[in-house]
This record gives structure tokens, sequence and C-alpha cells, in this order.
């Protein structure tokens, strides 16, 4: 008897996760969605964000989320995957057990610190080394790159040291090099766990915030370089909701529903990929 | 002729690319830390952490955001802990492979992707507006709590699978029930793991600002209850160093924060170890 109404009651607990995902679902929908269709697909998609005077265009900040992404992505790849490559074939198991918790701890600094070391450090040192206003792609990119290296580095980690251990001797026993095992046998059979890896950083890096608003410099157009200033979906919800009202405020969670509509893609690739086993 | 780099060359040149690589990320890190830490160290008076915030932050200390961190990260660890745990009980002890645990899992693990901006805006139009909670210590922490749920859910889940199965069925030979079991067993056996959990959550919490901004709102008055609006460490750093309203003031902010991080993670890393060194 006891035992049954504890399993209903856990059985309600543990859909707390799912509930509270449908929910969130709900409301950012709710409340965006209704302003797409009054303003029309046309004025959503177009270049003009001037939400006060019905003008609710994000494609400007569609590109900006998208290049800031690109840019994580060329940074957070190469380091992130080198790092994974490096600890789980090339390490002993105590520079494994040192190094790992160090990277993850790259996860645990608020987002509010990596855009305070850009705007301290990085913005200036662009400015002077290539000109322009420093706040920039470039520094986003570079900043965002650190931030999703412990997604990448972590998973392609598992993904590496999952691969069985006859792959890597059969491959020495014909003589191939430790670098020739890892191009040839070894990432290939992570591959789906490196994706994932990847994927998931991408989804971080999107939906990345405070750090982004801090040193992208956020100016309403698509930049013309790197070196130029950009504004994402997440920056422009952040900056403007605190004073938004009326249609603003819809345009607002507009962003969020697309942002968040792209996120549960990602997560959902990702997640596919790994239960795939 | 073709100039070719053998195989044992390629394989040095490699490696210390590899290598090389690999230490500009620990070094980043490293720098990162101690940068905050050397300029914001000397800014670490008792006075500086016990003082009321005077002129936006200009002046003063920080108490008040001390104060709102706590409560905030207290609302958050309270709700999401039962539930993390009680869904990580259910999972591993009732449920098989199938539809159930299927829908559980993807809840959790596309709740773990979402990111906090999100959390802010739904937090802002649910607890804040539509349950009327207003800009208060208890919307931003059951913001937090939604937010923290996957991380708990994922570490609890890991330490009660490593849970020798043995532990179980001695507990059933000596005629525990099933609740008996897990409530007398399997849950103190998985401790260290589940507090693992939520020490990551609580350091989440604690570094979060996208999701608590609109929320808890970034009152400076010292909180007198739950429903006070409040500005956390991380909120008030992002509005010193924003809108430069006081360098000083914004690295003691900050080292104060990282601080926290770093003993959060610390202690979350020992406990893990301990755990692990004990069924593995």
């Amino acid at each position: 008897m006891k035992d049954k109404i504890a399993e209903k009651l856990l059985l309600f607990i543990a859909l707390s996760a799912i509930i509270s995902l449908m929910l969130i679902t709900f409301f950012i929908f709710q409340q965006g969605i209704p302003l797409i269709f009054k303003a029309g697909l046309g004025n959503f998609l177009s270049l003009k964000w001037a939400p006060t005077r019905g003008g609710f265009g994000i494609l400007s900040m569609v590109v900006g989320s998208l290049m800031v992404t690109a840019g994580a992505l060329a940074v957070g790849i190469p380091f992130g995957l080198a790092a994974a490559i490096f600890l789980a074939e090339f390490s002993s198991k105590a520079i494994q057990k040192t190094l790992k918790p160090i990277i993850e701890l790259l996860a645990g600094i608020p987002s509010v610190v990596y855009g305070f070391i850009g705007i301290v450090i990085l913005v200036p040192f662009i400015r002077e080394t290539f000109g322009g206003p420093g706040f920039s792609v470039l520094a986003a990119s570079i900043i965002l790159g650190i931030m999703i290296l412990p997604t990448i580095v972590s998973i392609s980690y598992d993904a590496l040291l999952a691969v069985p251990n006859t792959y890597r001797e059969g491959s020495y026993a014909v003589g191939a090099t430790k670098w020739q095992t890892v191009v040839l046998l070894l990432l290939p059979a992570a591959r789906s766990g490196i994706v994932a890896g990847i994927i998931l950083g991408m989804g971080r890096a999107i939906g990345e915030t405070m750090a982004v608003i801090m040193i992208a410099g956020n100016a309403l157009k698509i930049p013309g370089s790197i070196l130029d200033s950009v504004r994402t979906l997440t920056s422009t919800i952040a900056l403007e909701l605190g004073y938004a009202a009326g249609d603003h405020r819809g345009a607002l969670f507009a962003c969020g529903s697309i942002l968040f509509l792209i996120i549960i893609v990602l997560n959902i690739i990702a997640i596919r990929i790994t239960s795939r086993k | 002729m073709t100039f070719r780099i053998g195989p044992r060359t390629s394989q040095i040149i490699f490696y210390v690319i590899l290598l090389t690589m690999t230490a500009i990320v620990v070094i980043v890190l490293f720098f990162i830390i101690f940068y905050v830490l050397r300029n914001g160290v000397d800014q670490l008076t008792l006075e500086f952490l016990s003082d009321k915030t005077r002129e936006m932050g200009k002046e003063g200390g920080i108490l008040p955001s001390i104060l709102g961190t706590l409560f905030i990260t207290v609302v958050a660890t309270v709700i999401a802990t039962p539930l993390g745990v009680g869904s990580a009980v259910y999972l591993v002890e009732y449920t098989r492979a199938g539809p159930i645990r299927r829908i559980i899992s993807f809840g959790a693990d596309c709740l773990a992707g979402v990111p906090s901006i999100i959390f802010g805006l739904f937090g802002f139009i649910f607890f804040v507006i539509s349950m009327n909670l207003g800009w208060s210590i208890l919307s931003g922490g059951l913001t937090l709590a939604v937010m923290i749920l996957p991380t708990i859910i994922r570490t609890s889940e890991e330490a009660i699978k490593s849970v020798p199965h043995t532990y179980r069925e001695i507990s059933y030979s000596l005629g525990g029930g099933k609740l008996d079991t897990i409530l007398r067993v399997v849950i103190p056996t998985a401790l260290p793991g589940i507090l693992t959990g939520v020490i990551l959550g609580i350091g989440r919490a604690v570094g979060e600002t996208a999701a608590v901004i609109f929320t808890a709102g970034s009152s400076l008055g010292l909180p007198t209850s739950i429903f006070s609006s409040t500005r956390t460490l991380a909120v008030h750093f992002y509005i010193l160093a924003r809108e430069g309203i006081s360098m000083p003031k914004a690295y003691g902010t900050a080292a104060v924060l990282i601080i926290i991080i770093l003993a959060i993670n610390f202690i979350a890393y020992r406990l893990m170890h301990r755990f692990i060194a004990r069924y593995y």
C-alpha cells in the first residue's frame, strides 16, 4: 500500500521536468506567435526593427546570432577537439584526472565574468590591433568559443573513451602510430558523440546572452565584417524586456520563440544521435 | 620528387600541436581566474562584505546582493532537490526501458539545453506576471529551480545507478519493502553523488544572470521577505561593469563570485571523488 502511493507520487515528481518544458513551450509561444501573425511574415522577416512604431523585422538579429555562433564554433571546435584528443589518447591517468575537472571548471564561470574579461581585455586588444570599435563579431566569437569548450571537450572525450580498446590494439599491431590511429580509426568511430557535443555547444553559443551583450556592441544592422558591431536575438530580448510593453513585448517573445525553436531542434538532433547506440 | 613526412615525424608534430592547444585552453582558464582575483582581492574587506550598497554601487558594500543571492539559491535548491532526486529515484528504481523513461529523460535532456534567457522570459511571464508574484526572491528562486532541475536529475541518476545491486537484494532478503530499501539503503549510499548534483546546481544558480534579472529584479534594498525584489551578485556585477559605475567595486564583486564558484566546484569534485573511489 505504502509502496503503491510512493510509486504514484514519484511518477508525478518525475514528470516535473517534462511538465516544465511544456509550460515553457506554451508560454513562450503563446506570447510570441500572435505577434508574428499580427505583423505578418514580411514585416517579421525584414530588416526594420522599430517595435514601438510597428517595425518588427528580426532579420539582422537572426543573421547576427548565426554569425557569432559560427565564429564560436570556429574557435571552439579545433580547441575543444584538440583538448579532448590530447586528454583521451595522449595523457596518463594522472593528467586526465587533473585536467578534466579544470576544463569543466570553465563551465562553472558565470557568463557575466566572461563578458567582463571581454570588455577589459579582448575588446581593447581588438580595437588597438585590428581597428574598429572592438565591440565586434570577433570579440563575441572568441569569448563564446571559450564558453562552449567544456561542452565540446567533455562529450568528445567521453565518445573517444567509449571506443573499444581492441581498435587501438589492432591498429598498433599493424604498425600504425598513435596519431594515425586517432585520425583513421578513433575519430571516425567516435564521430556521432563528437557531432552531438558540437551541436550542444552550438546551442549554448546561440542561446548565450549576457556575455554577448557586454562585448558585441549591439548595433542594429547586419555586420559588414567581423570587426563590426553585431546584435543577436538574445541580446535584443535582454536589452529591451525591462521596458517593453504591448506589441513590443510580444515581439521580444517572438524572438524568444524563434530562439527556442532553434534550440529544441538542436537538442532533439543531439539527443537522437547520442541515444542511437 | 615529392617530399614526404614520415609517420614518426607527423606523430611528433601533431602531438606538439595538441599539447599546445590544450595548454592554451588551460592557460586561458587560469588567466581569467587569476586576473579577476588579482584585481578584486584588495577590495575584499569586511566592510565591503557587510555594508549596504550606496549610490547605485559606487559606494558601500554588497551585503544586499550577498543576501539576495543566498535567499534565491536556497529557494531554488529547496524546490529543485526533492523534484530532482525523486525523478532520479523513479527513473532508476521504477522504470524499465520504455516510453515513460524516454519521455522523462527527454524532458530532462531538453531542459538542460534551454538557454537562460528563455528561462528568464518564461519566469517573467509565468511567475512574475501570470502568478502575480512580482519581481521577487520567490519568482527568481522558482525560475532557477526549473533551470537547475536537470543537473540534479542527471547527477542523482548516475549516483543511484552506481549503488551495487547486492545492496538492494540484501535489504529485500531481510524483509525490507521497496520504499524502505530506497529510503534506508539506496539514497544513503548514493548521497555523496546526489549532493554533488545539488552543489553543481547551486553553482549554476549563483552565477546566473539572464534568468534572474527579469524575475527577481534589481532592487538594492535589504530583502525583508521572499516577496522582496532583490539584486543577486551576478546581476549587481553585470550592472556595475556594463554601466561603468565603479570598476574597483565591479572587480570586488567579481572576485566574490569567482571565490564562491571555485569553492562550490572544489567541494563537488571532492565529494564525487570520494564517491567514485568507494564504488568503482
